[in-house]
């Protein structure tokens, strides 16, 4: 069995499939001999490493660095799991392409603002916000879609065991969208 | 020299990412330092047309950590609305799912994120300052830490369907009674999850004394607090009043409405983040900064109400020697007593017979054309904000998330560590890793508000005052 080089990414999600990782519990304990974890929000790696065995993406693509982002880790992963309903088809995250990217802007630094004295919405150092959010296989090519809101945890276990075990699994078993 | 900016970006360990900038003046001193909050989600926008029913489901996925807050505070906007109190059960049954939420997200905070700094130090190579890390050298620790966050997320789970966004808690109340045989598995585990609690205080307290120069200079400074509160001022993260707090300990305003929080709140917009800075309205954008969470709690909270807590929140006060405690470094001090409180209060909640009562929910039809709802999320108070049609179609929300309302506070105790700590001539890993937990103290949950990304890059670009880069460090 080999250590799996493993890189989780946040894009435009709420956090909570990144949850349902820690929500293995005991399980974590039980696979982590088996990982090494290369680069994640719970990790102090601030650069995407070379040769990712699996990248573990939650969240859809929601601003140009997004994109610019994914292509670079993409070309540095083997493989690419989309974790969750975000990753997968936008979800919630891609609510506000019903309004597009200016009207929801608007909304939330002119109309909702007390004070706001360039009467513009932010625009320095922030990246800029896409006018669709998109889903993750619209933009880089994915090798296995988890789906769930959030992926329930024990999908995430089997999946992982399964890799580390070098063996094929049928995911459609364990979850579906919206659970 | 030219005026140079360095970068810290993704800031790693927090609930979110965000960015840092540190500008540096011609003689290479710390000038200013910021935390840039890079993504903006739209909820107050995408929910307008949909019908009120809905609003519970989808704020709570504006972030996986603390959904139980984003539900509780949906769906007493909705009891405003419909002009419902629950049955005395439902409320009970909806206090004990938050405060395992509590339980969950501040042990998510301390033993998953936090604590690699206080056990490795602050200047431990970067590879060791993580959870991962823990497991091999203190195995224990690592469980104790999976275990106690487990016993917050499984009451979750089987009281409100499930762990994360769950769909138990409805308007009028909640879906399911507590059976008995759920209120004796939870009531078993109880002992065994107040000695994790305690032995993490307990550790904390004896490795207090290294961190000196990181209590002084972590966002220590005098600034407002606010919390709800009960009448007596007692621990409260359900309902009550808002208060504030100056840094001398007086009180500014109580007995405040949630339905009024507009007269008090205002909210800045900065060009360069996406996270808004709300203050304390009659004092003005320049003073009226103010602290939120378990610190702000504890400040304006006289007693907790259940003993184990208040023997520990007395030993907590006497820092401030009778005034606020106003280091930052103490919100993990601070958290540590709150799993203690929820924990005790979890168990009296649930010996309690009125919880067990099967009248759970209410129901009724719409009353009021708007409604605020207000609660004490792990990080903060909280607000949702709605306004529906006669027939239950939202028209306007307004969200302020517990975060944001440090957003002035971590600012300023960004600048504070920065100018301690950051040496232009020999700037050091240790010394950017400070610079990030700083940030941790406050917990921050960016995904709740805008959840923020940046640029993948551990380098720490230095710029100068035309955003030119002129040097590049990198961090690996
Ligand atoms: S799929 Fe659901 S749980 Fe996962 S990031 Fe999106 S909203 Fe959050």
């Amino acid at each position: 069995m080999k250590k799996i080089r493993l890189a989780t990414l946040w894009l435009d999600g709420c956090s909570g499939c990144h949850m349902s990782i820690l929500d293995m519990d005991e399980k974590l304990i039980e696979i982590a001999p088996f990982i090494d974890v290369v680069y994640s929000p719970y990790v102090d790696t601030k650069e995407f490493p070379k040769d990712v065995d699996l990248t573990i993406v939650e969240g859809a693509l929601s601003t140009d660095h997004d994109i610019a982002m994914i292509k670079k880790i993409r070309e540095n992963s083997k493989l690419m799991l989309a974790l969750g309903d975000c990753a997968i088809t936008g979800n919630v995250s891609a609510m506000k392409n019903l309004f597009g990217s200016d009207v929801v802007l608007e909304r939330g630094y002119l109309d909702l603002a007390d004070i706001n004295e360039s009467k513009e919405y932010p625009s320095k150092i922030v990246p800029k916000l896409l006018d669709k959010v998109l889903p993750l296989h619209e933009v880089v090519h994915v090798d296995y879609f988890l789906p769930g809101c959030p992926t329930p945890s024990d999908a995430i276990y089997e999946m992982l065991k399964a890799l580390i075990e070098g063996r094929e699994i049928n995911i459609h078993s364990l979850t579906r969208f919206g659970k | 020299m030219e005026n140079r900016k360095i970068i810290i970006d993704p800031v790693t360990r927090i609930e979110g990412h965000a960015k840092i900038t540190i500008d540096l003046d011609e003689n290479g001193k710390v000038e200013d330092a910021k935390i840039h909050v890079t993504q903006y989600r739209g909820f107050e926008k995408f929910c307008e047309g949909r019908i009120y029913t809905e609003m519970p489901a989808i704020t709570a996925r504006t972030c996986g950590i603390c959904p139980v807050s984003h539900v509780i505070a949906s769906t007493k906007a909705i009891d405003k609305i419909l002009c419902i109190t629950p049955p005395q059960a439902g409320i009970n049954i909806r206090k004990i799912i938050n405060l395992a939420q509590i339980v969950q997200s501040h042990a998510l905070n301390f033993f998953h994120l936090s604590s690699p700094d206080f056990i490795y130090g602050f200047d431990a190579p970067k590879e060791d300052r993580n959870i991962f890390k823990m497991m091999q050298t203190h195995p224990q620790m690592a469980r104790d830490g999976i275990n106690l966050r487990a016993f917050g997320q499984k009451i979750i789970e089987e009281l409100a369907g499930k762990r994360i966004h769950p769909t138990g808690i409805v308007a009028g109340g909640v879906e399911h009674k507590i059976e008995q045989s759920q209120k004796e598995a939870i009531l078993s585990q109880i002992p065994d999850m107040m000695k994790i609690a305690q032995g993490a205080l307990e550790f904390f307290k004896t490795n207090l004394h290294k961190f000196q120069k990181e209590i002084d200079s972590f966002a220590s400074f005098p600034s407002l607090f606010m919390a709800l509160t009960n009448e007596n001022r007692t621990l409260e993260h359900y309902d009550g009043a808002l208060c504030f707090m100056d840094s001398e300990g007086n009180i500014l305003k109580d007995k405040i409405n949630p339905q009024d929080y507009r007269e008090f709140i205002g909210e800045a917009v900065e060009e360069d983040s996406y996270l808004k800075s709300p203050y304390y309205k009659p004092l003005g954008y320049e003073n009226g900064m103010y602290r939120v969470g378990a610190l702000a709690r504890l400040n304006i909270a006289k007693t907790c109400g259940t003993p184990l807590a208040d023997e520990e929140l007395k030993k907590f006060k006497a820092l401030g020697g009778g005034k606020p405690v106003l280091n930052s470094f103490y919100y993990h001090y601070a958290r540590l007593i709150e799993i203690i409180y929820a924990i005790e209060k979890i168990e009296e909640l649930l010996n309690a017979d009125e919880t067990m009562n099967e009248n759970v929910k209410v129901t009724s039809k719409i009353s009021n054309l708007r409604g605020v709802g207000c609660s004490e999320a792990p990080r903060g108070t909280l607000f949702h904000d709605y306004q529906v049609t006669k027939d239950g179609i939202i028209t306007a929300v307004n969200l302020i998330i517990a975060t944001g309302n440090n957003n002035l506070a971590m600012n300023a105790g960004v600048k504070q560590t920065a100018l301690a700590f950051v040496d232009s001539k020999n700037i050091t890993d240790g010394a950017l890793n400070r610079v990030e937990a700083v940030i941790r103290c406050f917990d921050p949950c960016l995904s709740c508000s805008t959840h923020a990304l940046g640029i993948v890059s551990s380098k720490i670009e230095v710029r100068d005052h035309n955003k030119k880069v002129i040097q590049v460090i990198d961090r690996n």
